[in-house]
């Protein structure tokens, strides 16, 4: 833990992007149809700089063969005219199996039921930094529609050689090609038959624009549906494999401390148990968990630990600790914002607090792994399949070559699967042990091992003119990071900071990353600005937007929920906030009710605009949309993590409270579908704006401004005091 | 130390030999292969591990093995009959009420444990009943549709 802790400094939040190079391999054609049979293959190279984000150093590699090294996706029709994309994005609940294939079969021109993925394998598919970002919408998706429309084009030549008439005339529909002038088609399947075709593309092939889409558009259910309700899905922690082991680590009491002594006499003893100390790695692996943990509890450890902070001087201790300077990346500055504030009518400051919170997804980190002749295979629910073969290579001293990573659709993330922790604990084991190990993190592990969304302080000056516009606009962000940091509002002089400082707790991405911190901040301060200005918080937010989706999202939000609103009983309150980022638009409104006597707080309606572009599946849109809704709630409310001296005080779920059914609001998604934009991802900003929507409308209820997410862990209490 | 017993599940009797505190979770799953059965954080938090025992949702994560040997136990794996869903699990999967689907097989089995004792839940009676089951992609409100309209065509069908 010490190494780990030394390695992950500065920014906490970010996606791991990296850059890559462009050399260009010959493709092994060969091996490649050896392994899927004779057909139609169709590879997308990348050469735009969005591409090239999902792309980065290290061996592609078709079962060891060489690919060139910008291929991002690619797609084969076999001769029994089934369609086969291969993309190293992974599904974990996101529901883009279902939009990538709908988007094949939409501009392939076939049944959507002849589409199927391979997804997140680092044997078989291309690679992909990993699946974050509201990424896999706005690049993978288009990546696919032009692989497709590559291998229409491709089929229809085949047809036209196979007729001996001009290509332009003939048309694919309906998974053939037909020939209007005569009449005559072909299928798609008969045309692979026999075929080892294949074909690189440019990246910036024409494609059907959304306006034209049949497939795509359109609310699919999500594929395999079937195989979830049955149970019958294999999860990363269903899998069993001949002669398995179970695994567990013994872990240390507290982050950071160092192993003083340490017997395992007693402990390797017991038969059919393999104990393995590597550093300050100590695992056992068994036949079963409990002989494992058996196993664990005999060994006679003995730790250093070190006195550390709790989550009560968080705050305190992020300010003072905080580089005395920042990046030139990390600032923003327009105008003046002195002369803005002196110039303005009221002035402003607030200080804003957002507490560390946990991913907690229902499947926790797990991982089995598996030695062949000294190559490893690894299923993992993880992110990022090709960093975690990367990973696995580097910690055991092997070639990447040698790794397989492979992710089956995984129990959910929401950012939290970017590390390989349980892939390496299970590969370690296993080598040890000589058979196949599994490892699963218990819920306690999940709550302290992985890594958590940082914690952060806020502050923000401003100032308006008599006419309610902004006239200064001054933010720092202290540690949480710099997502959605600058202001969607028309400010003449603003400057924004973002201010490092090195980790507490280990942390990371966690979906929409800091953007739910700096909208919480900014949002709720433009409520508080809106009371100032003595105008309504939608009309206030109107007179200092120009931005027209953003406006739109508002209009349309405030519309469907009917605001202002009338009260129409005692403690009713209602609140608004807006955003965007990662090229998508929100708008919430919602409806709360705070018991005068007790202060418990009732959310009772949600009403949230969003935007992406053009909507590639409405039903799957509003799954996350909706789910962003419930998930964010928690963290706006009660969720936090507590800590002190290395020790997570709430690892449970007893403890750390998460949204539950009578938590739930009546909620309404109002989807905006703008077909004359490219589609956006919709994963993470449908979160950002619920927290200060709900703590505006707390303000409403009760007169009491809270600026510290969570807000109301225990009811408002101020009110009593 | 190990235990001989048996147990019956889905129908099915199996012999089994375990220490008899061995939550009845790991036998199905690492035992007898029924990994529909989740597990999700081992004290009977989540509620992704329930089964019916004689016919009410449990936590199997809570029950110990030699418990579950007095009793029938019904797993995920055994709602399906002849190839034909049961009609909780129709119409979660008619509602789309899941997204990385981990909670399902719990919800389902909670949801059908409920309507074996109320066959026409309220909404209050839905969540307050379901509030055991732990949802992280915030799925809730097509779950509480999901039950409502399986009610429905249970009711329909039992006239």
């Amino acid at each position: 833990m010490n190494t780990t802790r030394e390695k992950l400094v500065a920014e906490p939040e970010r996606y791991e992007f990296s850059a890559a190079p462009m050399h260009q391999f010959e493709l092994a054609r060969r091996e490649f149809f050896k392994i899927l049979g004779a057909g139609i293959a169709v590879f997308v190279v990348a050469k735009d700089a969005l591409a090239l984000q999902e792309t980065a150093p290290g061996s592609r590699s078709f079962h060891n063969e060489e690919l060139p090294k910008e291929i991002t996706s690619w797609l084969h029709i076999g001769e029994d005219g089934v369609v086969t994309g291969f993309t190293g994005k992974a599904e974990m609940g996101q529901n883009i199996r279902t939009s990538i294939s709908q988007t094949i079969a939409d501009e392939l021109r076939v049944p959507f039921e002849s589409v199927r993925l391979i997804m997140a394998d680092t044997a078989l598919t291309p690679f992909d930094a990993g699946t974050f970002g509201s990424r896999t919408t706005p690049t993978m998706t288009p990546q696919f529609r032009r692989v497709a429309a590559a291998a229409r084009d491709l089929l229809i030549g085949v047809a036209a050689k196979e007729w001996n008439v001009a290509p332009e005339g003939l048309i694919a529909k309906d998974a053939k090609v037909t020939d209007p002038a005569s009449g005559r088609s072909l299928r798609y399947a008969e045309l692979a038959r026999g075929k080892a075709l294949a074909q690189n593309l440019p990246a910036e092939d024409p494609v059907t624009p959304a306006t034209e889409w049949t497939l795509a558009g359109k609310p699919f259910p999500k594929v395999d549906g079937r195989a979830f309700v049955t149970g019958r899905h294999q999860y990363t922690t269903d899998i069993r494999l001949e002669g398995m082991l179970y695994g567990k680590v013994l872990r240390p009491p507290s982050f950071g401390a160092t192993l003083t002594s340490y017997d395992d006499n007693t402990a390797k003893g017991t038969s059919g148990v393999v104990i393995v100390r590597d550093g300050d790695f100590i695992g056992a692996a068994a036949p079963s968990a409990h002989e494992a943990q058996i196993a664990l509890d005999a060994i006679h450890a003995q730790w250093k630990e070190v006195p550390q902070i709790s989550n009560e001087e968080i705050f305190s201790y992020l300010k003072q600790n905080a580089e005395a300077k920042s990046e030139d990346r990390f600032r923003r500055q327009k105008g003046s914002v002195e002369d803005g504030l002196a110039s303005a009518a009221h002035r402003l400051n607030a200080t804003y607090t957002v507490a560390y919170i946990a991913h907690a997804p229902l499947e926790p980190r797990a991982a089995v792994a598996q030695w062949t002749d000294g190559k490893l295979t690894v299923w993992t629910g993880t992110q990022r399949p090709f960093a975690n073969r990367d990973e696995l290579a580097a910690t055991l001293h092997i070639p990447e070559s040698q790794v397989r990573v492979i992710v089956r659709d995984t129990g959910a993330a929401y950012g939290g699967k970017h590390t390989s922790d349980a892939a390496i604990e299970a590969a370690r084991l296993a080598r040890a042990a000589g058979r196949p190990v599994k490892v699963v993190w218990t819920r306690e592990e999940e709550f302290t091992w992985a890594y958590f969304r940082p914690a952060g302080v806020i502050e923000v000056k401003s100032g308006i003119a008599s006419d309610g516009k902004l006239t200064a606009w001054d933010f720092h962000n202290y540690h949480s990071g710099m997502s959605a940091i600058e202001t969607p509002y028309d400010v003449p002089n603003q400057q924004t900071e973002y201010h490092q400082v090195p980790l507490i707790l280990r942390s990371g991405s966690y979906r929409g990353l800091a953007a739910t911190a700096n909208h919480f901040a900014r949002e709720t301060h433009m409520d508080a600005l809106a009371r100032v200005a003595q105008l309504d918080p939608l009309e206030f937010r109107l007179r200092n937007l120009s931005d027209a989706r953003m406006r739109a999202v508002l209009e349309a939000a405030g519309k469907s929920f009917g605001w202002p609103g009338k009260k129409t009983g005692e403690g009713q309150g209602f609140g608004i906030a807006c955003g965007h980022e990662k090229g998508s638009y929100v708008a919430t409104c919602a409806e709360v009710v705070v018991d005068r006597a007790s202060g418990s707080v009732r959310l009772v309606r949600v009403v949230e605009a969003f935007e992406c572009g053009a909507i590639v599946n409405p039903d799957g849109l509003r799954n996350q949309v909706v789910g962003a809704i419930i998930q964010g709630l928690g963290g706006a409310l009660f969720e936090a993590i507590e800590f002190e001296n290395g020790r997570i005080k709430d690892p449970h779920f007893a403890t750390y409270r998460v949204p539950r059914f009578r938590d739930v609001p009546e909620i309404e998604a109002v989807l905006i579908d703008r077909k004359d934009i490219p589609s956006a991802g919709a994963g993470e900003t449908p979160i950002m704006a619920i927290a200060p929507t709900i703590g505006n409308a707390l303000f409403e209820a009760t007169g009491v401004r809270l600026n510290n997410l969570p807000l109301a862990p225990n009811g408002v209490q101020t009110l009593n005091t | 130390m190990a235990k001989p017993m048996e147990i019956e599940v889905n129908g099915k009797r199996y012999p089994v030999s375990y220490p008899p505190d061995t939550p009845l979770l790991y036998v199905l799953r690492d035992k007898l292969g029924l990994t529909g059965t989740k597990y999700g954080c081992g004290e009977g938090q989540c509620g992704a591990c329930t089964v019916l025992m004689g016919g009410a949702p449990r936590r199997s994560c809570q029950i110990p093995v030699s418990a579950a040997a007095t009793k029938s136990i019904t797993t995920i794996e055994g709602l399906e009959k002849d190839g034909k869903l049961h009609p909780v699990q129709q119409a979660f999967l008619d509602t789309g009420a899941f997204q990385c689907a981990y909670c399902t097989s719990g919800m389902v089995m909670s949801s059908v444990g409920l309507l074996q004792t109320n066959s026409n839940p309220s909404e209050t009676e839905i969540a307050q009943f379901l509030q055991g089951n732990v949802c992280r992609c915030g799925t809730h409100p097509r779950i509480m549709e999901a039950v409502r309209q399986a009610a429905k065509r249970m009711q329909e069908r039992g006239r």
